[in-house]
C-alpha cells in the first residue's frame, strides 16, 4: 500500500519536474531565437520543409473534407428544406473547427513526426553534440529555426486548408447536387463574422502551431539516444501533440466562444 | 543543406499563397471591409429586432445595398441598429426602415423604404421611421384578444 502511494507521488514529481525542463527547454530556445544572430536560411529550409511538403496533403485533404462536409450537409439540411444555408454551415463548421484541427492533425503526422525524429536522430548519432564542440549552440542552430517554422507555418496552412475545403464544398454543392451558387456564396459570407470566427480560426491555428512546434522539438530533442528511443520521440510526438491540440481546441472554445 | 534557389522560391510562393488564402477569406468570406472607404453608417432603432444580427443584409426594392454591422441597446431600452450601406448611395433622409424575414428559416434582414424628400441620408444620420420585426408569438397574441373582444 505504502509503495503505491510512494509511487503515485513520484509521479507527480517526475511530471512536474518534466515541465520545468520543457520550460527550460523552451525558454533557451525562444532566447537563441530572438537574439541574433539570426538563421534566416536555417528559418527558410525549415519552412520548406513544414510549409511547402505539407502543401498536397493539406489541399487534397481540404477539398475532400469540403466536399463531405457539402454532401453531408445537403442530405440532412433537406429535410428542412433548408439547402439554402448549406453554405453556412460548411463555412461555420470549417473556419471555427475543422481547418485548424484537422490542419493541425495532418501537420502533426507530416512534418511534427519528422522534426522529431530528425532531432531524435542527432542525438542519437551525436551531431548536436558536434556542434557543441563547435561552440555552435543546437537549440539556436538547430531547434529555433524548426520552431518558428511551425509555428509561421500553421495558419497559413489553415486559411489554404479552408479555402480549398470552402471551394470542395461549392464543387459538390453547386455542380453535383444542383444548388444555386449565388445562394451558396450569399449564406457563407453572410454567416462568418470576421471578428468572431476569422480571428478565432487564426487564433486557434497560432496557438496549435506553437504548440506542436514545442512538443515535437523537445520530444526529439530529449529522446534515448538509441534506435528505441527514436522511434519513442515519433510516437511520443504524434500521440502528445494530437491529444494536446483536441483539449487546447476545446479549451479555447470554452473560453473565448471561438 | 545547400542553397537552392528553386527552394527558395517555393517557400515564397508557400507563403504568398497563405497571405492570400488568409486576406480571402478575411475580407471576401469575413466581411471585413477597409474603413472610411466612402461607406454609409445611419442608425435606425426598433422596439424588437427579432433575429436580426450581425452582418444580416440590408437591400432596397430586393437589391442588397449593405449589411447590419451591429446591433445594440441604447438609453432608451430600444435597439439600435447600425446599417454599413454602400456609400454612393442616395437614400432620401425620410425613408423607413422595416424588418422583414426571408426564407423559410426565416433570415432576418433589414428592407430600406425611400422616401420622398430632396434630402439624402448622410453618415451618423437616424433613420426615423421604423417597423419592427414580425414576432409571431405577438401576432397570436392579438388574434387571440380580438376574437376574444368580439365574443363579448
Amino acid at each position: 500500500m505504502r509503495g503505491v502511494i510512494e509511487r503515485i507521488g513520484l509521479r507527480a514529481l517526475e511530471a512536474v519536474s518534466e515541465l520545468g525542463r520543457m520550460g527550460v527547454f523552451v525558454g533557451g530556445f525562444v532566447r537563441a531565437g530572438v537574439l541574433p544572430r539570426y538563421r534566416v536560411r536555417r528559418f527558410m529550409d525549415e519552412l520548406f520543409d513544414v510549409g511547402v511538403l505539407s502543401l498536397a496533403i493539406i489541399c487534397l485533404s481540404g477539398l475532400t473534407v469540403g466536399a463531405v462536409l457539402a454532401l453531408q450537409g445537403y442530405y440532412n439540411l433537406a429535410r428542412f428544406g433548408a439547402e439554402g444555408s448549406l453554405g453556412a454551415v460548411v463555412g461555420l463548421v470549417l473556419v471555427r473547427e475543422l481547418g485548424p484541427v484537422l490542419t493541425a492533425l495532418l501537420v502533426t503526422g507530416r512534418a511534427a513526426s519528422a522534426m522529431a525524429a530528425q532531432i531524435a536522430t542527432m542525438v542519437t548519432t551525436e551531431q548536436l553534440d558536434g556542434l557543441r564542440m563547435m561552440s555552435v549552440d543546437p537549440l539556436d542552430f538547430v531547434i529555433s529555426p524548426k520552431a518558428l517554422a511551425m509555428a509561421v507555418a500553421m495558419p497559413l496552412l489553415n486559411a489554404l486548408f479552408i479555402v480549398f475545403a470552402i471551394f470542395g464544398g461549392y464543387v459538390v454543392g453547386v455542380s453535383y447536387l444542383g444548388l444555386d451558387a449565388g445562394q451558396y456564396w450569399t449564406s457563407l459570407e453572410g454567416a462568418i463574422v470576421f471578428a468572431q470566427d476569422i480571428a478565432g480560426s487564426v487564433l486557434k491555428s497560432v496557438v496549435f502551431g506553437i504548440l506542436i512546434a514545442i512538443i515535437a522539438t523537445y520530444r526529439g530533442y530529449t529522446a534515448e539516444p538509441t534506435a528505441a528511443g527514436v522511434s519513442a520521440a515519433t510516437t511520443g510526438t504524434v500521440v502528445t501533440g494530437s491529444v494536446a491540440v483536441l483539449v487546447f481546441d476545446y479549451a479555447i472554445t470554452a473560453l473565448w466562444g471561438v | 543543406m545547400q542553397p537552392s534557389p528553386v527552394r527558395d522560391f517555393l517557400v515564397g510562393l508557400f507563403v504568398l499563397a497563405g497571405l492570400g488564402a488568409l486576406a480571402y477569406l478575411t475580407f471576401q468570406v469575413g466581411g471585413l471591409s477597409w474603413r472610411g472607404n466612402g461607406g454609409l453608417t445611419v442608425y435606425a432603432a426598433f422596439d424588437d429586432v427579432g433575429g436580426l444580427k450581425q452582418r444580416s443584409p440590408v437591400s432596397i426594392s430586393g437589391v442588397k445595398v449593405g449589411e447590419v454591422s451591429g446591433v445594440e441597446l441604447d438609453e432608451l431600452l430600444r435597439a439600435r441598429v447600425v446599417l454599413e450601406l454602400d456609400g454612393t448611395l442616395e437614400v432620401p433622409a425620410d425613408s423607413a426602415a422595416r424588418i422583414l424575414t426571408s426564407g423559410v428559416l426565416g433570415d432576418q434582414f433589414v428592407a430600406l423604404e425611400p422616401g420622398a424628400e430632396d434630402d439624402i441620408l448622410q453618415s451618423g444620420d437616424e433613420i426615423e421611421l421604423t417597423e419592427s420585426a414580425l414576432s409571431i408569438e405577438r401576432l397570436i397574441g392579438r388574434f387571440v384578444n380580438d376574437a376574444g373582444l368580439k365574443e363579448e
